[in-house]
């Protein structure tokens, strides 16, 4: 898989952020040629998933860093978002479609990266923290005429 | 995200306007919710069509408000929802658990 454009940000762990990198998301998809509905449910995506990592991986510690990248490919836009903290079990997070947890309030971001994805993937990274690497396939289905 | 309050047939139509995501707010509609119910206006109508984004927090905000107000024997139902709104309650099948309408008149008969 060869990446053509290549984009990297990094910020504090601040929730702040999270509307502008959620744009910041919508021009990086309409340039990999999205359609709106792409765009918004992609934009969605980066939103759960970096507000996942400040809260729950950096726990909105303002000195630790969250890195969100963007790889445009040939066939897919790929979006991985590392955080500095210890990681998730996956196999623990609890589905939020599971009537014990349909009325709780929280619990849906990362069900919600996972819906609007093609494929998501959890790495712990060599040096600490954690990876989010998420895809969404560049199919005719998903590029349709720009609004 | 700004909220206006009005009352009709005894139930009380709270008009969202803007976001309700993690970053604008997405308390104030809890918290309005309880004002009302301390008030002993438990029937609570949301017009969601002047909404125009919720996250995973948002949705968190909406049950969260739905059964602080069942809980006190009141009703909390959603009204305008948006294509994507109700795609996110779909998959989440929180559909099966707003009821919700499309037609405000309707929606007001309905907590007669």
């Amino acid at each position: 898989m060869s990446i053509s454009k290549e984009i990297e940000l990094r910020f504090c762990s601040d929730v702040g952020l999270v509307d502008l990198l959620q744009e910041f998301s919508d021009s990086v998809s309409k340039a990999a040629g999205f359609d709106a509905d792409g765009q918004y449910w992609i934009g969605l995506a980066v939103r759960e998933a970096v507000t996942n990592a400040i809260l729950h991986g950096n726990k909105e510690d303002r000195s630790k860093v969250v890195e969100l990248a963007f790889g445009i490919c040939e066939d897919r836009l790929r979006i991985v978002v590392r955080d500095q903290g210890k990681g998730i079990d996956e196999s623990k997070i609890p589905d939020p479609l599971d009537p014990k947890n349909l009325l709780k309030a929280g619990g849906r971001g990362i069900f919600f990266v996972r819906s609007f994805m093609d494929s998501v993937k959890f790495r712990s990274r060599p040096e600490g923290g954690q990876e989010l690497i998420m895809e969404k396939l560049r199919s005719q289905k998903n590029q349709g005429e720009q609004e | 995200m700004t909220i206006d309050t009005r009352t009709a047939n005894g139930v009380t139509i709270l008009d969202i306007h803007g976001k309700i995501t993690i970053g604008e707010g997405s308390a104030e509609i809890r918290k309005t919710v309880r004002d009302l119910l301390q008030a002993g206006r438990k029937n609570i109508l949301l017009n969601m069509g002047d909404v125009s984004y919720v996250d995973s927090s948002g949705i968190g905000e909406l049950v969260s408000s739905y059964t602080t107000v069942t809980n006190q024997g009141g009703d909390l139902k959603l009204l305008n929802l948006t294509k994507k709104l109700q795609e996110l309650l779909a998959i989440t099948k929180l559909l099966t658990v707003f009821d919700s309408y499309d037609d405000e008149a309707e929606a007001l008969a309905s907590f007669a």
